[in-house]
């Protein structure tokens, strides 16, 4: 079973600003990236169950020059605050990286 | 007013992605023998959390940022162009610009320099936001927290500046530049942009330069330097040990950005969807196609932090077996047990609800908080972060000392007699953590000028 983690030579979380998550996953080159764009495994549906956040926020952005898929949202707890656990917002990548990515379909 | 007509060449130099995180002198050197136009960098970010524009105290020591100051202030006088930084002293607030304008004022005494200094403050008076929000004229961003005319004026509230007011310090003569909060790109780009270069180029190049050597293979603390011309800039780490190549600096538009090809600005938006990125060689790239699409309102963003109480934390950890297990019925009875006892100590002075204890369960759910889809997976050891916020310290010191001796003697129902549940690495278990803030706004200001929120003062500094 191909996970992201095969896919990808980069997967982080990171704060863009105090009130917005941002997730990279960075392919390892164009033939895992256009696998990785393709499969269809990053969804708004996916993020908001993980995170609790509505998935009409959910930004997905497939980024070819940078061989990579992003994907951004209003963080649920703004950054800092008392109930925030993570406050560079670095480790809220870790559930994704072991996700099925399905085989290509046969064309 | 007519655009000027730009030179054919405009050289950028980046010395580090922030003042006090450091770069090789070497690498220093490198970028004033290719003749920069000017030096430009920030040092200060909101990546750190909302306590440094809350107390206004830097994230980076003192001594760290005088020493890449230095250097910064001798590269600047043996060139003759300017240096701007921005968002000093991480917030960007007043007390920031007047901490690194000091440290400045030192260098010059210590290395025999003399330079007009122009210092741009971006605190923002409450008087004047409550005023702006009654003409609604402070907007909510996506995302935004909901906000009152109390939060908006009871916390320390910072304005994002955009390159006017530092081309206007620069065109009254000051030849180094501390700036308040501030873009990062607008400290790169308010040189080029003032000389009539081409905005889209002159834009995705201050994003590409803002971390320094960040976007480099591999990523380091150091600087970048830039050759922006007509129709394409040219981008180079200093250090010869450093590449950058087209995939990095295309990868670096996703950095600590919600959206890697719309790229917001004071004035409007830098769109990099059609940017290209080529191989010069094997460590210097060309960019070119980005377009930059003015906005209809000048906005500057702002920034807000405000006091929500004092903290004492404890640190602790949890091997049994048992007590593990009946945590998730101990905790809720031990929350009842502390709102008694505030009560009964305080003798009704301290309300229990204005006094929070929180335990974070570290191999548990303390990370990624109750949606951790392995939250309930078996552990054979839990790290306890307790954490009491209170109106005053001493208050927090207080209920911290009981609530620590209570958890380390939880009522486990298995055990007959005084049960020890809980090991604490350090004596005193409690330590006072300080005052804790939270960000207040994610919003907009909308200005009469891109000069209204800030103010500048230019002085003669010599040995």
């Amino acid at each position: 079973m191909t996970r992201l983690l095969d896919l990808c030579s980069l997967i982080r979380s990171k704060n863009a600003g105090p009130f917005w998550l941002t997730f990279d996953f960075v392919a390892k080159d164009q033939a895992t990236y256009e696998r990785l764009r393709d499969s269809g495994v990053l969804t708004a549906p996916l993020f908001a169950r993980l995170y609790g956040t509505d998935p009409a926020h959910v930004l997905i952005v497939h980024h070819d020059r940078a061989q990579a898929v992003k994907v951004s949202f209003p963080r649920p707890v703004r950054q800092g605050d008392l109930e925030d656990p993570d406050s560079y917002g670095g480790q809220q990548h870790a559930p994704l990286i072991d996700l099925a990515v399905p085989a290509p379909r046969v064309r | 007013m007519t655009a000027p007509t730009p030179p054919p060449e405009i050289r950028i130099l980046a010395p580090t992605g922030a003042l006090g995180a450091g770069f090789r002198a070497e690498s220093l050197e490198r970028g004033v023998a290719l003749r920069p136009h000017v030096i430009a960098c920030d040092a200060g970010s909101t990546d750190s959390g909302p306590a440094y524009l809350g107390s206004g105290q830097p994230k980076l020591s003192r001594e760290a940022v005088a020493r890449d100051l230095r250097l910064l202030l001798k590269a600047r006088d043996r060139l003759g162009v300017p240096l701007i930084i921005g968002s000093c002293g991480t917030s960007g607030r007043d007390a920031g610009v007047d901490l690194v304008a000091g440290i400045a004022r030192e260098i010059a005494v210590q290395e025999a320099l003399s330079f007009k200094l122009a210092l741009i403050y971006a605190d923002q008076d409450p008087g004047h936001l409550a005023q702006r929000y009654a003409e609604g004229r402070i907007r909510p961003l996506d995302g935004a927290p909901p906000l009152d005319l109390h939060t908006l004026t009871s916390g320390h509230v910072v304005a994002m500046m955009g390159v006017e007011p530092i081309q206007q310090a620069l065109s009254e003569g000051a030849e180094v530049v501390l700036a308040g909060r501030a873009s990062d790109t607008a400290l790169y780009a308010a040189v080029p942009h003032a000389l009539g270069a081409d905005p889209g180029l002159v834009w995705h190049a201050a994003k590409t330069v803002e971390c320094g050597a960040a976007c480099a293979v591999p990523p380091a603390a150091d600087g970048l330097f830039v050759h922006l011309r007509d129709d394409h800039f040219d981008v180079e780490p200093l250090d010869p040990e450093l590449r950058l190549t087209p995939h990095s600096v295309a990868a670096h538009t996703l950095y600590e950005n919600a959206d890697p090809f719309l790229i917001t600005e004071p004035s409007g938006t830098l769109d990099t969807t059609d940017a290209t990125y080529a191989a010069l060689d094997d460590r210097r790239v060309r960019v070119s196609g980005a377009v930059y699409r003015p906005g209809t309102d000048y906005t500057n963003k702002l920034e807000g932090s405000q006091l929500i109480g004092y903290q004492t934390i404890a640190v602790g950890g949890i091997r049994d077996r048992v007590v593990i297990e009946q945590l998730p019925q101990l905790l809720p009875k031990a929350q009842d047990y502390f709102r008694a006892k505030i009560r009964d100590v305080f003798d009704g002075r301290v309300d229990p609800d204005d006094v929070k204890v929180d335990y974070r369960l570290y191999g548990r759910d303390a990370v990624l908080g109750p949606l951790d889809p392995a939250r309930d997976e078996p552990v054979h050891e839990l790290g306890v972060l307790i954490t009491v916020t209170a109106p005053t310290q001493e208050i927090a010191h207080a209920v911290a000392t009981f609530v620590a001796h209570a958890s380390s003697h939880l009522p486990v129902p298995e055990y007959a007699g005084l049960a020890s549940t809980i090991a604490y690495p350090f004596s005193p278990p409690e330590t006072d953590r300080g005052p804790a803030y939270r960000f207040t706004l994610h919003h907009v200001l909308v200005p009469d000028t891109p000069h209204e929120p800030f103010r500048t003062v230019h002085e003669e500094v010599a040995p």
